[in-house]
């Protein structure tokens, strides 16, 4: 009697179990399925969209006339970042096929530039059909490439979960058709040495900052940035400093020293170039109690710590509050002047005034000595570029680097419509507005609602 | 007689003498009571901008939120009413100008608990705002260019990717999301860079959906504020769990804790 009752209740066991573990493979089937589906939707998208691609440049190329043209190219510049954004949502991160997302990245940026160019005035010069030529003979070679890969996606069925697993487990040689597809166009668009884009998408592809330019002083040694930082800090001699360079290869050429002080359960962490130990960023790590002094407060103790440091000649540009910290940045001032490229910002803690954070690449690698020009518009004309509907509040001079990554003298309106506070730059050498900024930088408390 | 009678004058002579700087004192009091003595600048937030906001709007100089946070809005506001008012015009908020204000305007306290309560109270003063009514509701500097969001969203990945790490180099895993987004070679939102398929391990294994303490939040605002402790790196992995041989190839900038971040 027990021994059945036993065998029924295991016998009940066992079928709602595996029922159980049927349903659970039916879900888990159902997840892999999707998440499969979506990459291959973003890998067929990407091969249409750099087939559209080649097409729409093919077809500028044959184009006389200028009203076609800029339409066509913009065309190109969508197609590029609708490309782009394909790739972006595949497992290919920490594979090597960044050369072609930087490839159509550029070729986004030029159809932009002469897209949005006065054609009628600066027509498209010939080194820049040339460039239109090459780019459509490597999207035909990308995209018959990708389309082998595609091919062989559909008629073997092949799987993205594959190239998710095989990337994964990294200890077995890969042999995964879609990687070595999608390695072959990485390696040939490597090879496209030959492609001119021109002076502004090459230096938009610059590094953000270089810092072997415009540092000033001599190479030093570890302990020579080590005494220099202790100088800096005005700290004790003897103080414990780990210090280690940067690699090798590394175009970021600096020293990162880290300094715990026990006694206040406070660490400093910094980075010096090797060029003369000047400091790049300071961060202090500590707990920050109750705010006890005010931001202005803050502000002139944040003025003398650059002050007490040589940055001479700075004047606060931005402000701002964050709880328990002040962090301001400083442009430096030449005749009156605000000079934006040479900004530092710093960071201070609201509860003791200490200076709690220090950042000034954009200083280092752009300061230097500048003959400015006089404007060679008046304030009045500038002021008529102005946009009627802006109220002017505040006016003055500014340098500011442009999209060309120019540095240009401009005049430089604060003004409003209704509620809003717009920044606008007015060359001063031509008149052009080089840049209009909407201010920003307050906003509900969603965390209250 | 006459001595005596200048006496008898005399006493209500002196409690009046007396009356003039107690009352002053008193009066006094009442502004002290309100703001506090800092001075307040643009970028400010706390109960002395509320109270600076609704002061202004009272006489109708401010017609924005008041959301306590000293913006732009009421930095034009400010400048206006130092302008209007006679005093220097450098939109700092001075002992000044708050005796200015205090004589001009009334304030009723409670709207700080309103404000700081998320609650809208009714117009203030009589003006009528610029959206349709005084709004009131509890604000936040944020950068330029970036949505408290955008914060959150990165502050999720940094707690994930780097909770156990120096702060240091959380600001350094932040700042490569960013520079990421500048790079020709990723997607240029941060959420786009943050879900990039195989990006983030802690994306993919679901780490980024544990709650970020204020550290991590710190981390995210000082690197959108400027701050690279990465020395503008791309990439960053952890030599003992990394699985791609590709990574090792990459010009190596420096370590930070269990992390090398890489060109």
């Amino acid at each position: 009697m027990i021994r059945s009752i036993l065998i029924g209740a295991l016998a009940i066991g066992v079928v709602s179990t595996s029922y159980w573990g049927y349903k659970e493979h039916q879900e888990k089937n159902a997840v892999l399925i999707n998440a499969e589906n979506n990459y291959q939707r973003a890998f067929h998208e990407l091969n249409f969209h750099v087939d559209a691609l080649e097409e729409k440049i093919g077809s500028t190329l044959a184009m006389s006339s200028r009203a076609r043209l800029s339409p066509a190219l913009a065309e190109v510049w969508r197609l590029t970042s609708e490309a782009q954004n394909d790739v972006g949502q595949l497992p290919l991160t920490l594979m090597p096929f960044n050369k072609t997302e930087e490839f159509l990245s550029n070729i986004g940026q030029f159809s932009y530039r002469v897209a949005v160019r006065d054609l009628d005035e600066k027509p498209l010069s010939d080194d820049e059909y040339d460039t239109l030529k090459k780019l459509h003979k490597h999207a035909t070679e990308i995209k018959n490439e990708l389309r082998k890969v595609q091919a062989m996606v559909i008629n073997h069925n092949l799987r993205w979960m594959d190239v998710e697993l095989a990337l994964a487990s990294e200890k077995q040689a890969q042999d995964n058709t879609i990687i070595d597809g999608f390695k072959t166009v990485d390696k040939q668009v490597e090879g496209y040495s030959d492609v001119n884009w021109g002076p502004e998408v090459t230096q938009l592809n610059e590094k953000k900052e270089n810092l072997s330019n415009n540092v000033l002083g001599e190479k030093v040694t570890e302990d020579e940035a080590k005494k220099a930082v202790i100088d800096y800090l005005d700290i004790e001699s003897d103080a414990k400093i780990d210090i280690t360079s940067t690699g090798e290869k590394a175009g970021y050429q600096a020293y990162s020293l880290s300094i715990e002080n026990p006694k206040n359960k406070s660490s400093v962490n910094l980075d010096v170039t090797k060029k003369g130990a000047h400091p790049i960023w300071i961060l202090m790590d500590r707990k920050i109690g109750k705010q006890k002094i005010s931001l202005n407060e803050a502000a002139s103790k944040a003025e003398a710590f650059l002050k007490e440091h040589d940055i001479s000649n700075m004047v606060i540009s931005e402000s701002s509050q964050y709880d328990k910290m002040g962090v301001f940045t400083f442009v430096y001032q030449q005749d009156d002047i605000n000079i934006y490229p040479d900004a530092v910002h710093v960071k201070v803690a609201l509860d003791n005034g200490d200076i709690a954070g220090y950042e000034s690449i954009e200083y280092l690698t752009n300061h230097q000595k500048r003959e400015l020009p006089k404007p060679a518009m008046s304030r009045e004309e500038a002021l008529a570029q102005i946009n009627e509907s802006v109220q002017i509040m505040e006016e003055g001079l500014g340098v500011i680097r442009n999209d060309l990554n120019e540095e240009v003298l401009c005049y430089e309106f604060m003004g409003t419509i209704d509620n809003e506070t717009y920044r606008i730059f007015i060359n001063a050498e031509n008149l052009r507005e080089e840049k209009v900024e909407k201010m920003d930088g307050t906003e509900t408390n969603y965390d209250e609602l | 007689m006459m001595r005596k009678l200048f006496n008898i004058f005399k006493i209500p002579l002196i409690i009046g003498l007396l009356c003039v700087p107690l009352m002053t004192v008193l009066d006094h009091n009442h502004e002290a009571d309100a703001f506090s003595n800092q001075v307040i600048q643009k970028g400010a937030t706390g109960d002395d901008v509320i109270e600076l906001q609704a002061r202004l709007q009272y006489i109708g100089f401010y017609k924005g939120k008041i959301d306590g946070v000293f913006g732009w809005g009421t930095y034009w506001a400010v400048r206006n009413f130092q302008h209007e008012f006679g005093l220097t015009v450098d939109g700092l908020v001075g002992s000044e100008m708050k005796a200015k204000l205090n004589k001009a305007t009334k304030y009723d306290p409670s709207i700080k608990q309103k404000v700081n309560k998320g609650e809208s109270p009714k117009n203030y003063g009589g003006t009528s705002g610029g959206d349709g009514g005084t709004k009131a509701t509890q604000g936040k500097n944020t950068p330029a260019g970036y949505s408290q969001n955008d914060i959150k969203l990165m502050a999720n990945a940094v707690y994930g990717e780097a909770r156990g790490e120096p702060y240091e180099g959380q600001v350094a895993v932040a700042a490569v999301i960013l520079n990421r987004v500048q790079s020709s070679s990723f997607p240029n939102t941060v959420s786009g860079v943050i879900f990039e398929p195989r990006a983030f391990t802690a994306v993919s294994d679901g780490q980024i959906w544990l709650t970020p303490n204020d550290r991590a939040k710190e981390a995210v605002l000082d690197a959108v504020n400027g701050w690279d402790p990465s020395g503008e790196a791309l990439y960053y992995f952890n030599p003992n769990t990394a699985t791609s041989g590709w990574i090792w190839t990459r010009p190596q900038i420096k370590r930070i804790g269990k992390h090398i971040f890489c060109e």
